[in-house]
């Protein structure tokens, strides 16, 4: 696989390098391979490489289709809590 | 060669004496050195001693039951954030001692030394072991110093060696975990690998996590004095959590079932093992130990712990079962369950 | 949102696998390949198997590079390893890997060899700037995630005047290894493994987008859901393949829109294509050569060839009889379907690809699911 892990722009800095803080673990990391990059976006970080910028809405959306299920499953599915 | 974890035989293919040299997965404390220890110290030592498969021998000198234990301390960098190579040397001996329930009573160290190391930083080196072995009241008593030409070691390379005495009726060791009994921790999970890690120049990483480097002989006291009849004590130094617990369960030819949702851990140590692909159970600690007890002494014990600064954070992470296998399984935070194996190789930094 | 823990929720996922169980038709048999090794991973590490009904199996594909490298190129390395002043930087995923006799680059270093462990492309670059008398070699693995980066690497050593750096490129490409899988006779025509859909890559499809895809969905009449790595993702993606098999659809499908656009990173896939051309065939451990499947530097950037300055063989080094890893990665076998498997090849002691990185179907079934089907009765009494 490739590992890659979401993480918060902090800071941007010189050399197209950024400033990621993942729970409190910061980390410079480089922004070659992404555009339009701003302080506050989460980034996909992958072996020191931000491949691309998490798109919000999009996991809100992903998520709310996860709690569809569950509204699904109160009708339909008994779950045991 | 502390900690003579024993494998399985036929787990491993024979070490190649011949033919084969020693690799650094040898030191990385996981299955490769335990197959070291067994098929080349053991055998070639062999006595009832060693073959306890303890990180110290317990022995009768004249009327008393005492402890002995010796460790070497090899770590770049020297200093670290919560400690240094001192400090090191000093609380990992103790503890050694310490987890056979025993307090230890006198400390030696010899030291290995390069050619051309700075003087300011020996001196410093020295003054947080005096440092560290003034505040746990085990007074370094004698010692040994050489030198090496440049190139031949690492600036500096510190042994210590600890006696200490048994109080009567108390019985710990690696072989006693019965089915039943509860697995207690005395805190948070990795936080000296991590701190260590996050050095290295070229993984860049920044995080205030500081070593949990401590001497834990006073901790264990009190939980000795609630209860006395503690089954195990280790301390999860290299190998983690997991493989600590590998061998106590080799010893004791029992299973385990850990619970990951009660793992103490920090957030930042967590979050440094996910940019680098680790398993926090495999990574160092310097300062906690791992408990095995009768599940009816288990809420006395946790309580113990809880009342030290030391022992704050201590929860109950698992118990043992039956399992002809040995083996140590985890209960996920899924509800679902697998094998947490011994460590293979050394934990290296990955990308896929 | 820190797009992690929102996507490990035990309780959520509780629901979903509450939803497959009651979706699936006991009539017939689910088997979904998910392709990468960090699905692999996410599937072993939280136990997502205990959660799936028993007609729903999921078979562990070829995506995991470190395991599909073929010994021959290890055993390259090591050799480069082992030329006198030379660097050789990798990633630590591959120091492990045995190459002919046993040798890794691990066992290559404690012999003496130079072997220095990066986490960046850009790290080799720096360690090539600091020692501007020796050559500093980038042993360059992946798939098209790992390719960019590297792409970054060999221009900056150009625009540095870097002389003594250079790549041995091995990147591999995910769309041909599916292809491959879907047209291996034992899933076209035997019959043998019926393979009903892929989970799709998460961060290679971050790079090359869903577009890739659609040709299989349409040719072979798969349905692909592309998924993130997360468990919870995971467990939405086998549902949402049900679906579709349920649905009687095979459709290209995207779980993970919060990083995966339609046509991927396009300045990532610029930057490949500036610097790499294809190969016309590649060995890959376990499938053989498969045509079109890897990269190699384009002439343009023939300096930093580490291939070209070195004149690095074509070796092909046979993987033992007895390694069933070929047919595991295709699906036909499982991990316990091999002589070997625990016996003589184990992590410690890896023969087979499948075992030489975690992510690998032997190592991950070694590590967390060894004893699932055989004895849990240890775990049923708790």
């Amino acid at each position: 696989m490739c590992l890659a892990i979401p993480a918060y722009v902090e800071q941007l800095i010189a050399d197209d390098q950024a400033i990621v803080n993942l729970c409190g673990v910061r980390k410079e990391i480089s922004l070659a391979l992404v555009e339009n990059i701003v302080v506050g976006d989460y980034i996909i970080i992958h072996a020191g490489f931000a491949l691309q910028k998490l798109d919000q809405w999009e996991a809100e959306r992903t998520l709310a289709m996860f709690a569809e299920i569950i509204t699904l499953n109160k009708n339909d599915i008994n779950v045991e809590e | 060669m502390s900690n003579p974890g024993r494998v399985k035989a036929g787990y491993t293919r024979a070490i190649d004496f011949k033919h084969g040299c020693v690799e650094m997965k040898h030191g990385s404390g996981g299955r490769a050195m335990a197959q070291l220890i067994q098929q080349l110290f053991v055998a070639a030592f062999d006595n009832e001693f060693l073959r306890q498969s303890n990180d110290q021998a317990c022995f009768q000198g004249g009327n008393e039951r005492m402890v002995m234990s010796t460790d070497s301390y090899v770590i770049t960098p020297l200093f670290f954030p919560g400690g240094d190579i001192g400090s090191l040397a000093v609380h990992g001996t103790i503890n050694d001692i310490a987890m056979s329930g025993a307090m230890p009573s006198y400390l030696a160290a010899s030291f290995i030394l390069e050619e051309g190391f700075p003087f300011s930083d020996l001196k410093r080196i020295v003054d947080s072991m005096a440092q560290s072995a003034m505040a746990a009241s085990v007074p370094i008593v004698t010692g040994d110093t050489k030198v090496v030409e440049r190139g031949n070691a690492d600036g500096v390379f510190i042994t210590t060696t600890g006696i200490g005495r048994i109080a009567e009726g108390i019985n710990i060791s690696g072989e006693n975990a019965r089915p039943g009994d509860k697995i207690l921790i005395s805190g948070t999970l990795g936080d000296h690998g991590i701190a260590v890690m996050a050095l290295r120049e070229n993984l860049s990483f920044q995080t205030s996590i500081q070593s949990d480097t401590a001497a834990l002989h006073d901790l264990v006291a009190n939980m000795v004095a609630a209860v006395p009849a503690i089954h195990v004590l280790r301390d999860p130094t290299r190998g983690g959590v997991a493989t600590v617990l590998n061998e106590i369960a080799q010893q004791s030819a029992v299973g385990m079932v850990l619970y990951e949702s009660q793992l103490p851990m920090r957030e930042q140590v967590n979050a440094a093992c996910e940019f680098l692909g680790l398993d926090p159970l495999y990574i160092a600690n310097e300062g906690k130990l791992i408990a095995i007890c009768n599940a009816d002494d288990a809420g006395n014990l946790l309580n113990a712990m809880h009342a030290h600064p030391l022992g704050k954070d201590a929860a109950i992470i698992g118990e043992v079962i039956e399992d002809t296998h040995c083996f140590v399984q985890m209960q996920t935070c899924f509800g679902g369950k697998r094998v947490v194996d011994w460590l293979s190789g050394e934990q290296l930094p990955r990308i896929c | 949102m820190k797009y992690i823990d929102e996507f490990r929720e035990g309780r959520l996922a509780q629901r979903i696998a509450a939803c497959i169980a009651a979706e699936v038709d006991a009539r017939r048999r689910y088997q979904f390949m998910e392709f990468c090794g960090g699905h692999t991973h996410a599937i072993s590490r939280y136990g997502l198997v205990d959660m799936l009904p028993d007609n729903v199996r999921m078979i562990h594909g070829p995506g995991c590079p470190v395991c599909v490298l073929p010994v021959g190129q290890v055993e390259n390395a090591i050799r480069l390893a082992q030329l006198p002043g030379l660097i050789l930087c990798s990633y630590g995923d591959m120091l492990r890997i045995p190459a002919a006799n046993g040798m890794s680059l691990l066992r290559a270093k404690a012999r003496g060899a130079d072997v220095r462990m990066v986490y960046s492309s850009e790290d080799a670059i720096k360690i090539a700037q600091q020692n501007p008398q020796q050559q500093v070699v980038f042993f360059a693995i992946g798939f098209e995630t790992t390719t960019p980066p590297t792409a970054i690497a060999i221009k900056k050593a150009q625009a540095l005047g870097l002389d003594n750096f250079t790549v041995f490129c091995n990147h591999v490409l995910t769309p041909s290894a599916i292809s491959h899988i879907l047209q291996s006779p034992e899933v076209r025509e035997l019959g043998v493994v019926s393979l009903d859909g892929f989970i799709g890559p998460a961060h290679v499809s971050v790079v090359i987008g869903s577009q890739p895809y659609q040709y299989f969905a349409e040719e072979f009449q798969k349905p692909v859901v592309i998924a993130g790595f997360e468990p919870l993702d995971v467990l939405q993606a086998i549902l949402m393949l049900i679906r579709q098999i349920n649905t009687g659809r095979a459709e290209v499908e995207n779980e993970f829109t919060r990083a995966v656009l339609p046509q991927g990173n396009i300045k990532a896939q610029l930057l490949v294509s500036e610097v790499f051309e294809l190969r016309r065939s590649f060995e890959w451990r376990g499938l053989g050569l498969v045509p079109y499947s890897a990269l190699k530097i384009k002439s343009c950037y023939a300096e930093y060839d580490a291939e070209r300055r070195f004149s690095i063989p074509a070796l092909s080094i046979a993987d033992n009889k007895a390694c069933e890893c070929g047919a595991i990665l295709r699906g036909v076998k499982q991990p316990q379907d091999c002589k070997i498997f625990g016996t003589v090849c184990t992590p410690e002691n890896p023969i087979g690809s499948c075992m030489v990185s975690s992510e690998g179907a032997c190592a991950a079934h070694y590590s967390y699911g060894r004893f699932r089907n055989k004895d849990s009765s240890a775990l049923r009494n708790h």
